[in-house]
């Protein structure tokens, strides 16, 4: 039996994507791109009201109805954000209508697998979603055909087919390991199945496939020594591409690793999933820090940006416990609104000065305050200054943490400070001084720019009951 | 027909699979390597239509039928043609040499099967040595698009490694046929996606050599 609201979410983007194939006009595209994706996002807070189900196919929870919404929330303003950055793109001419052709089928191709890998239930399925979601991003991230553009493209398509690849291993070792105890059929690769029956899984094998699926998976969310892909394709791409890579498809793959730890926990004597994440996740964080110094071109210091906040939210389930999972979570949530917030503001200041180099780009509070004030907030945020929500869910991670494991703690810190030395020294130089380059006008949107930071600054300030209550039932499931 | 017959074929044409992949390593010459690659899936094909006999699972036979014609013949015809169209039969560099590729490629092999066997002992022997090949067959194919700089041939190390992974899906008993669709189908998506950017590369560098867009790296001699 399905709701309304889930067939909603998963059938508006797959008849969008088939209306948006069959339209040529940009124009029509772009409003029925937002229309659609304004529709997805409606279905998918009505999913927050729905009853949960489980079939052999579909699984509504506590954890996945939020990372639904938050989806089809992030989707739907990037769309309005895309609809004025390509605008400009086409009157500059940097984008020709042929180009951008398939631009928009794609955008909701990637929505429609993006929530299909989070409501599946069949492993298989998930493992589908994520690769769907892969190829639609990599045909956009190569539209601007410069040579840079193909390089990044390719090099995302290589990285993200091989990581896909192993993860699929790793899908066939776990199916193995259950239909041993589970039987053949259907029935083996449901994940619900999975977890009730997890203790009588054999161990060894259960850990192997681990190892594959983080590999893998671990791969798409951009993790330190995979991560390669990632600068270029958020650089090289169309900014709201960009923002709904760090936004979205980095949380979506982290989900796909989630649901197969939560697996591992509940057999307690195949390998702790949440060493390695740990590992992965302080590596990811420092080495991230550490890089971001030496960035000359801004989508590329924020594509950093976005691998030290995974490596964070890593590390956060990887501790594990009723309050990292929480932290864990909130900074998901937090991380991927005010990036994407960011990727807004870059994307319109890179068009405005005709560069994305952060040497040509200084003294934006004088030529374009309000774009200078969008983009300072949003670095305030993503360094973790309060009283943004971001800052709230760092202090949570940082104080349980020291509670459990002073040492890491102190690596958790450090690494957290040192970028954030380094996205303030950079703010200042964009922000203040003697104005550079052109001073034009952009026809900016910034509404979703401000929306976001608003609800990034309200939950800094004051978390209400409910949400609170629903993220400790989530953080609780995953123990 | 004795288990011990189903198991010992089996072995046979996954054993075939491991052998082939090791002659793509140090294949130097791109039709070749298109050649290799080409027969590699008709033993897949061999190996899972043997799968779905000893299994007595009928819709097996229609993955190994998709492997055949799709990855036996359609993209290696496809993909002779694009090497003639470019003009690049010509030989293809390596970043190592044949031997060390060899020995690295010999170790990965006791590395997989190190790996897996100790850990499936539980499970159907048919599908345990399976999953040890397959897994030697992955890597190999990761070390193959490593050591190859030529779009093409990396092409072929991608597809490789994914007839590993159907070798190993066929052997997982009762894997559902969604998953072997689904698989089928990437493999064709990414088919199309790769020749997009063939062709693209080509049109830009003149030249599928990947290096060759180690120049336009981003930040690379963009002094401060």
């Amino acid at each position: 039996m399905m709701t309304l609201a889930l067939q909603a979410v998963l059938i508006v983007p797959a008849v969008a994507v088939v209306l948006l194939a069959f339209v040529p006009n940009y124009k029509i595209g772009a409003a029925l791109n937002v229309i659609a994706s304004g529709l997805a996002f409606a279905a998918g807070v009505g999913l927050l009201f729905a009853p949960r189900i489980r079939t052999d196919v579909l699984i509504i929870d506590d954890f996945n109805i939020y990372l639904v919404a938050l989806t089809t929330f992030v989707a739907f303003t990037t769309s309005i954000f895309s609809a004025s950055y390509i605008g400009h793109e086409l009157a500059t001419k940097r984008l020709t209508p042929t180009f951008l052709r398939f631009y928009h089928a794609l955008y909701q191709a990637m929505i429609g697998a993006m929530v299909v890998a989070l409501v599946a239930n069949n492993i298989g399925l998930l493992w589908v979603g994520v690769e769907v979601a892969t190829l639609a991003t990599v045909m956009m991230v190569g539209i601007y055909r410069t040579p840079e553009a193909v390089e990044a493209a390719w090099k995302y398509f290589i990285l993200g087919s091989v990581g896909i690849a192993l993860a699929f291993f790793g899908t066939i070792l776990v199916y193995v390991v259950a239909q041993d105890a589970l039987g053949e059929g259907l029935h083996a690769m449901r994940w619900d199945n999975m977890v009730a029956n997890a203790a009588r899984f054999d161990p060894r094998l259960l850990s192997l496939a681990f190892v594959f699926l983080l590999v893998g998976y671990g791969t798409k969310v951009g993790l330190a020594p995979f991560h390669a892909w990632l600068p270029d394709a958020h650089a090289e791409g169309p900014t709201p591409i960009s923002a709904v890579l760090s936004g979205l498809l980095l949380n979506v793959a982290l989900y796909a690793l989630l649901r197969f730890k939560m697996v591992l926990a509940a057999n307690t004597q195949s390998l702790d999933g949440g060493l390695i994440m740990i590992a992965l996740g302080l590596v990811s964080l420092v080495f991230a820090a550490f890089m971001l110094y030496r960035r000359r071109d801004i989508k590329r210091l924020f594509a950093y940006s976005s691998i030290e906040h995974m490596g964070v939210i890593t590390f956060a389930f990887g501790m594990g416990g009723p309050l990292a999972n929480f932290a864990g979570l909130l900074h998901m949530t937090m991380h991927s609104l005010t990036k994407s917030a960011i990727f807004f503001a870059v994307g319109h200041i890179a068009q405005v000065k005709g560069t994305q180099r952060i040497a040509d780009i200084r003294g934006l509070s004088v030529s374009h305050p309000a774009l200078a004030a969008g983009l300072a907030l949003g670095v305030i945020a993503i360094a973790g200054l309060p009283p943004f929500g971001v800052f709230t869910s760092e202090f949570m991670l940082v104080s349980s943490t020291f509670a459990r494991q002073p040492v890491l703690a102190v690596c958790l810190v450090a690494g957290l400070l040192v970028a954030f030395g380094a996205l303030i020294l950079r703010l200042q130089n964009v922000t203040f001084g003697e104005p550079s380059g052109p001073a034009g006008r952009v026809k900016a949107s910034y509404v979703p720019l401000f929306i976001h930071m608003a609800v990034v600054l309200a939950a800094g300030l004051w978390l209400p009951e409910p949400i609170v209550a629903w993220f400790r039932s989530v953080a609780a499931l995953l123990g | 027909m004795t288990t011990t017959l189903a198991f010992d074929v089996g072995h046979l044409l996954a054993g075939g699979m491991l052998v082939l992949s090791f002659l793509l390593l140090y294949q130097d010459r791109i039709l070749a390597t298109l050649n290799v690659f080409a027969l590699q899936a008709i033993v897949l094909a061999a190996a899972v239509a043997w799968q779905a006999h000893a299994q007595g699972a009928p819709h097996l036979y229609v993955t190994a039928a998709v492997a055949l014609s799709v990855k036996g013949f359609i993209i290696p015809t496809a993909l002779h043609r694009i090497v003639r169209r470019l003009g690049i039969h010509r030989e293809i560099e390596q970043v190592i040499g044949a031997g060390p590729v060899m020995l690295l490629g010999l170790a990965i092999v006791a590395l997989s099967i190190m790996l897996v066997l100790p850990r499936v002992e539980g499970v159907d022997p048919l599908a345990r040595e399976d999953l040890a090949f397959a897994l030697a067959v992955i890597l190999l194919g990761l070390l193959m698009m490593i050591t190859r700089r030529n779009a093409v041939t990396q092409i072929v190390g991608f597809m490789s490694l994914e007839n590993g992974l159907i070798l190993a899906a066929t052997g997982a008993k009762g894997m559902p046929l969604v998953v072997e669709f689904s698989v089928a189908f990437s493999i064709l998506i990414a088919f199309i996606v790769f020749g997009v950017f063939v062709f693209r590369i080509r049109e830009r560098f003149d030249t599928v050599d990947v290096s060759a867009l180690d120049r336009f790296r981003g930040e690379r001699g963009d002094a401060v």
